[in-house]
């Protein structure tokens, strides 16, 4: 036993098949934040007045914030003067067509088909890299049926009435300082607007990379379906290996409206860094869902294998009477990652429900911390919420930690939470090697069933993915 | 001669706990051993097994005419070594069906045969369970999670009927069953006894040896084995205890 711990120790290695680096020019804005960064960000955007001036109003807020210091996150200052606060690719396309070769290849690469095949797949994509949106797949097809889907960027321009109304109505610009800074600099992200009655025909997905160096992406995702609309998307990130830490401080915003339902999932597999801990993206997230609406569902599925460290609570606030929220998570940290990561479901209206699945897995020396606040106000009569959290350590120099956090303001309330700690054990997987199975295969066997219900919410094709997503960051984990 | 030990030694945490310990198993054969507790009995499967944290100081273990000891516990089960464990291990989360056909097809795949599609694998599982009157129920539930402990012996016994080993090593299999389930693991290990197939039958109760009856019965003390014998030597035993053979000992010597 002592001989195969001191294996565990030695041969952390780590496959990150997204590693690589696009050679594409690009045009960026030199390294810097001030009023004249936000603005011309806005100008290259070719955004209408009120959108520079809101961007401005954020950025004001920011100066007079300070990072938030209360997660269980061991977190180098951030120079942000620093960071480029925009780069896109140059000679951007005016269509899918003419989108540069190499820019197809690396998303081809990425395994996301953005040509003939995201046809066969049926599966809808905009393709974000750096700072801009380079595509957006079935746009027209979606149009047919009344649906919106295209970049941030576009949807500024194209539907200004309909951003207006949404943005930041969920998330205000002065929520959390990484909110704050995204609201001031945010490039591009995706826009879905889902109409009454409409459910969408389609998985819809946005894809994020990052590609240049010294440069962050701040990614802004609207999604609104309308009473009785529903729909399902999808987003996934992959960034180049460097030494450099490099920031992802995205908003994302979801409004259910009576008798909606969103899915949302997420696969992150940003770089997380090597094993010394160099490197890697520093993902500081604000997500969150708005039931508004009577009867709507909002249901947050993440499986977060990648980044250096992440930050990142998406919540749910049950407003409509018989709203539901779910959040289904899987997070993994090796090496030395970190994870601060849970959810927060706000019940206000009546008979509102929520369910919490946490999985966290922590190898190597990696921190994993689940974090939750389940809150229900006094007017949520009949609310309840279900929170079942499992925390599996494989090696000895990890961590898992659990700050569930519960105020409850209503005495008809019902709170119900569970939370395992599991080790994987020489025991098991000697057992299995016992019986034929190899160290790896036993982990990943055991890791699966681990994550299991989690798994099957994913939607099929991206549940096989995440599968083996962490069988590759788990690579080295053992023996 | 399919596994020869000769003269091994084995440390544990420092303690050496084999001293010495030769045996001689011929494929075909089924081989008892019994002992006081603590006697190495289950060390010495582990060994076999490959398990980690065994030290070998000295001796040699050849399997198939090859150095056992170079293989990974995989490749011992590959080439059809199987323990079934005095305590089996819990693995939640992971179904035990799922479990077996990973196994068996990883043995599969390394032996260079073709891997079992789900069909074929659920036929073989089928017969088995007849053969073991095992309720399929066991193998809805995840590995050995919750398992009683005669029900965790007996998926024991069904994994090896399955992995069909050509030496297997039972470590007190009969330990906490009822009389009607300890037959019913002998049925299973008598239906495999082939002149291919060797057993080695680590047990405290000679009662198992009237099911299985050995070829050889062994007495280990402190490391090695005291006294070899057939079947008579079990009842022997079961008459005068472990001391008899200590006070035999004692007296050769003197
Ligand atoms: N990992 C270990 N660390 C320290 N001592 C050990 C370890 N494993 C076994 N031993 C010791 O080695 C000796 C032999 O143990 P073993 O389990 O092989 O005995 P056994 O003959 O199978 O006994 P039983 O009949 O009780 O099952 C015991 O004294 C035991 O405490
Ligand atoms: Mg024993």
């Amino acid at each position: 036993m002592a001989t195969e711990r001191s294996q565990i120790e030695t041969a952390l290695s780590r496959r990150y098949d997204a590693g690589f680096v696009t050679d594409i020019e690009s045009d960026s804005l030199p390294p810097g934040l001030s009023e004249d960064v936000v603005r011309a960000i806005s100008a290259r955007k070719n955004e209408p007045d009120w959108m520079t001036q809101w961007r401005l109003s954020a950025y004001r807020h920011w100066l007079t914030m300070l990072p938030p210091h209360w997660a269980k996150l061991d977190i180098d200052p951030i120079d942000f003067q620093a960071i480029s606060y925009f780069s896109q690719p140059k000679n951007r396309p005016k269509s899918l067509d003419e989108v540069d070769p190499k820019l197809l290849e690396t998303y081809d690469k990425l395994g996301v088909p953005l040509h003939e095949r995201a046809r066969l797949a049926g599966v809808a994509v905009d393709a974000v890299f750096d700072s801009v949106s380079v595509g957006t797949t079935f746009r027209k097809e979606l149009a047919d049926v009344g649906i919106l889907f295209c970049s941030m960027s576009e949807a500024v321009r194209e539907y200004p009435d309909l951003v207006r109304k949404y943005l930041g109505s969920v998330v205000p610009t002065g929520d959390n300082y990484f909110a704050a800074l995204n609201s001031a600099v945010f490039s591009d992200g995706s826009f879905v607007f889902v109409p009454k009655g409409v459910r969408c025909p389609m998985e819809l997905s946005t894809y994020f990379r990052i590609n240049a160096r010294d440069t962050g992406q701040f990614e802004r995702t609207l999604l609104i379906a309308e009473e009785g609309a529903s729909v399902s998307y999808l987003e996934g990130c992959t960034a180049p290996m460097r030494d450099e830490n490099q920031l992802h401080a995205a908003v994302v915003e979801l409004v259910a409206l009576d008798d909606a339902s969103i899915k949302y999932s997420t696969v992150q597999n940003w770089y997380p860094g090597d094993e010394n801990g160099v490197g890697g993206i520093y993902n500081f997230v604000t997500k969150r869902g708005d039931c508004r609406g009577a009867r709507s569902k909002i249901s947050w599925t993440q499986v977060e294998t990648g980044s250096a460290i992440t930050w990142k609570y998406p919540s749910c606030i049950l407003r409509g009477d018989d709203s539901t929220g779910e959040f289904n998570s899987v997070a993994l940290t090796h090496h030395r990652q970190q994870a601060d990561t849970g959810t927060k479901m706000i019940h206000l209206g009546k008979n509102t429900k929520s369910k919490i699945i946490s999985k966290g897995i922590s190898a190597g020396r990696g921190q994993n911390t689940y974090r939750g606040l389940v809150k229900i106000e006094k007017g949520a009569d009949g609310a309840r919420n279900y929170t079942q959290c499992d925390s599996l350590l494989i090696g000895k120099k990890c961590g898992a930690h659990t700050f569930p956090y519960i105020e409850v303001k209503h005495p008809g309330a019902i709170v119900e939470h569970e939370a395992t700690t599991s080790k994987i054990s020489d025991d098991q997987l000697f057992y299995c090697r016992s019986r034929g199975i190899a160290e790896e295969d036993a982990v990943s066997m055991i890791v699966d069933g681990f994550c299991k219900q989690v798994f099957k919410e994913l939607p099929m094709e991206f549940a096989v993915e995440a599968k083996k997503l962490l069988e590759v960051s788990l690579e080295g984990a053992v023996g | 001669m399919m596994l020869k030990i000769d003269n091994l030694h084995v440390r544990v945490a420092g303690k050496e706990i084999l001293k010495g310990l030769t045996l001689g198993v011929k494929a075909g054969e089924v081989h008892a051993i019994m002992g006081p507790n603590g006697a190495g009995k289950s060390t010495l499967g582990n060994v076999l097994a490959g398990r980690a944290g065994y030290e070998i100081t000295q001796g040699s273990v050849e399997y198939n005419g090859a150095n056992l000891l170079a293989l990974e516990p995989e490749q011992r089960a590959a080439e059809g070594v199987f323990l079934a464990f005095q305590y089996p291990v819990e693995i939640a989360g992971v179904n035990n069906t799922y479990f077996l056909k990973a196994a068996l097809n990883a043995q599969r795949k390394y032996r260079g045969e073709a891997e079992l599609d789900s069909m074929q694998f659920l036929k073989s599982v089928r017969e088995k369970l007849r053969v073991l009157h095992i309720s399929d129920e066991l193998l809805h539930r995840a590995v050995n999670a919750g398992f009683s402990g005669g029900e965790k012996k007996r998926n024991e016994i069904f994994q090896m009927a399955l992995l069909e080993p050509k030496l297997a090593i039972l470590d007190e299999t009969d330990s906490g069953l009822d009389i009607d389930a300890m037959k019913l693991v002998a049925d299973g290990v008598n239906a495999m006894r082939d002149p291919q197939r060797a057993f080695i039958v680590i047990t405290h109760y000679q009662r198992l040896l009237d099911y299985i009856v050995p070829d050889f019965v062994h007495v280990m003390v402190d490391g090695r084995i005291v006294e070899s014998g057939d079947k008579s030597l079990a009842l022997k035993l079961e008459e005068h205890g472990y001391a008899w053979i200590a006070e035999r000992k004692l007296a050769g010597v003197a």
